[in-house]
């Protein structure tokens, strides 16, 4: 059923509609989006097992021919990151039932949440270049709109910060789906992949520069990503593990879609600098977080750093480069995601973001030590955890291109990774607190968190035990691409 | 015509840029405006230009020669009607912003960001800035 490929964009936009028309009754709205959310999961494992049989969905709207039509293309990739991206909607949904940080509950939350959720899914599964461009739109108004909802002055400052950049990005996009059309005459990207050839190089090279440099800035790429730590960490945590799961990540398949899909073969001089920027990326982003003491703070840099190590994949231009990045990618949406909402659980242990004023939590919560290393030490790559796989994949494919820069600098980084995390343990867990007295508060309305964590973490130790079921899904996904 | 655009789409996108890059953040809410309707006008350009002829095929012809490609101008109006709610947005915000911080100059907007007051540690973050700690009961 080829109409399923609209799914990732009409079920949260419908549940976008129906949360508006009841948010004056929390608890409905609550429970709405609840079974929204898991309807849009349901609707992200028919697809995932109808691409996975090898067959691509595609639906054009208004019956048009190809390539007149607007069509929606669910392939292999697209699939698994619209799986991801119901998954984490289930996620934030959840825990915004918890008191873990979820902010003061503003009746247009959650038809925000969903407008997010609907511009990532529209943008995964769209076979159109202008409409990836409006589905990105879509996301910023959206984010926008989570990031100024508490109306609180920081939460001001932050959102006028990523407006100003992001619309910037989004400006470069549209100027870029310009000269794409002015010089190929189409939007479509299997005709674009067809006329791509015809183009002269040094046209073309600008034309796709362009480009990319757009998709940079959405993706938080050095030097580019000061939009990124300016302004997440003023979110609620549920929103911001939605947000920091999947925005950047948008970005980088857009990324992946163009230089490593429609466009492929690429000019080779793209590949190189965009190589040189993921390791910028990933070193800059690391020393961000080396420096900060809020945990919020220390793990948007990390989003910067590891988006560092998926660009890197796009860069080595090759299957196993692309299918260790979309590796990276899964498994990153799930770690990132569940370490904000584990921080957030923190502070409401503890009282606080800032690992000066807390500690503690070795002693009254011993189990807790567990569900934060398995996404933190995930995140550094520590064998056999999910981050170890992703990172052999990468390294193996950058070691045998003679990439050996590329290669140091993502094991440096590695290190200076677990320096943080390390930092995020001892000083919440094991040092005492602060404030002697401290003892963890009895009335928390923790259960939903504890769930979504715990979940999360389940994710990550399935991915970590059973790598070879992802690996082949990703491997097979990374060979149809390029092939139009 | 087309020289006509490009002068145009120039003019818009230098003035555009040099009131971004103000510390003014009314200014660079303006600017934000101003690039995204040379943008505009580069979509508008990419189907041609100057041509008279009405996009309407003649019986007997499988398309049109010399028309414009009516097509960039259905794209220039899907973005600008999405560039027009960003602007809307962008300038409540930006009230709202200077009404709060009681500041215009986007050097003095720290809240967020607050400035170190030592050369190795981080600061910390103000209370007044972080989300309130233990939680409200609700409902």
């Amino acid at each position: 059923m080829s109409a399923l490929a609209t799914a990732p964009a009409i079920v949260p936009l419908a549940a976008a509609a129906l949360v508006t028309a009841v948010r004056s009754r929390p608890r409905l709205q609550q429970a709405l989006a609840m079974a929204a959310s898991v309807a849009l999961l349901g609707c992200a494992l028919a697809l995932l097992a109808q691409v996975a049989a090898g067959e691509t969905v595609v639906v054009a709207f208004g019956g048009w021919p190809s390539p007149m039509a607007i069509e929606f293309v669910v392939d292999r990739t697209a699939a698994a990151l619209v799986l991801i991206t119901a998954l984490m909607g289930v996620a934030a949904v959840l825990f915004l039932a918890s008191d873990a940080d979820v902010g003061d509950r503003h009746p247009l939350l959650l038809p925000l949440l969903f407008g997010v959720l609907a511009g990532a899914g529209g943008a995964f599964v769209t076979g159109d270049l202008f409409n990836l461009y409006v589905w990105f739109e879509v996301m910023l108004i959206c984010a926008l709109g989570l990031l100024a909802i508490g109306a609180r002055v920081d939460q001001l400052d932050a959102s006028f910060k990523y407006l100003a950049l992001n619309l910037l990005g989004t400006l470069l996009l549209l100027f870029a789906v310009a000269a794409v059309y002015g010089v190929t005459g189409h939007l479509n990207f299997t005709a674009l992949a067809g006329a791509a050839p015809a183009v002269a190089p040094g046209l073309w090279l600008a034309v796709l520069t362009l480009l990319m440099v757009a998709f940079l800035v959405k993706a938080g790429a050095f030097p580019v990503y000061a939009w990124l730590p300016a302004s997440y960490h003023t979110l609620p945590a549920p929103v911001l593990a939605l947000i920091a799961g999947l925005l950047t990540k948008v970005g980088i398949y857009a990324l992946l879609r163009t230089l490593g899909d429609v466009f492929s073969p690429a000019p080779a001089v793209l590949y190189e600098v965009l190589g040189w920027v993921a390791a910028a990326t990933m070193l800059f982003g690391v020393l961000g977080a080396a420096y900060h003491w809020d945990m919020r703070r220390i793990l948007a840099f990390h989003i910067i750093s590891q988006v560092g190590y998926i660009l890197l994949g796009i860069a080595l231009a090759s299957v196993a480069g692309y299918a260790a990045t979309l590796f990276y990618t899964l498994h990153h949406i799930v770690v990132k995601a569940n370490l904000f909402l584990i921080a957030a659980i923190i502070w409401r242990l503890t009282g606080s973001y800032d690992l000066r004023r807390i500690g503690g939590l070795y002693v009254t919560r011993p189990w807790m030590t567990l569900l934060l290393l398995i996404p933190a030490l995930s995140l550094v790559g520590i064998p056999p955890l999910s981050g170890f796989w992703a990172k052999l994949l990468l390294l193996q494919e950058a070691i045998g291109q003679g990439r050996v820069v590329w290669t140091v600098v993502a094991l440096v980084v590695s290190v200076l990774t677990l320096y943080s995390m390390m930092k995020i343990w001892m000083e919440a867990f094991w040092k005492r607190h602060p404030d002697a007295e401290w003892q963890p508060p009895a009335d928390t309305q923790l259960a939903p968190a504890w769930a979504v964590t715990v979940g999360l973490a389940g994710v990550t130790v399935w991915i970590s035990l059973y790598p070879q079921a992802l690996l082949v899904y990703v491997q097979a996904a990374a060979a149809t691409l390029g092939g139009r | 015509m087309i020289w006509a655009v490009a002068a145009a789409l120039w003019v818009s996108l230098a003035s555009g840029v040099y009131l971004c890059l103000s510390r003014d953040v009314f200014r660079v809410a303006l600017g934000l405006a101003v690039v995204g309707a040379g943008v505009n006008l580069a979509l508008l350009a990419s189907g041609r230009l100057g041509s008279v002829q009405p996009a309407v095929v003649p019986k007997g012809q499988p398309f049109l020669e010399l028309a414009s490609n009516p097509l960039p101008q259905a794209l220039v109006l899907t973005a600008i009607v999405i560039g027009f709610a960003l602007v809307c947005f962008s300038l409540a915000l930006v009230l709202g912003l200077i009404r709060d911080a009681g500041t215009d100059d986007a050097l003095e907007l720290r809240a967020a960001e607050p400035v170190p007051g030592n050369d190795i540690k981080p600061p910390a973050t103000d209370p007044a800035h972080e989300p309130e700690w233990p939680p409200e009961g609700r409902a």
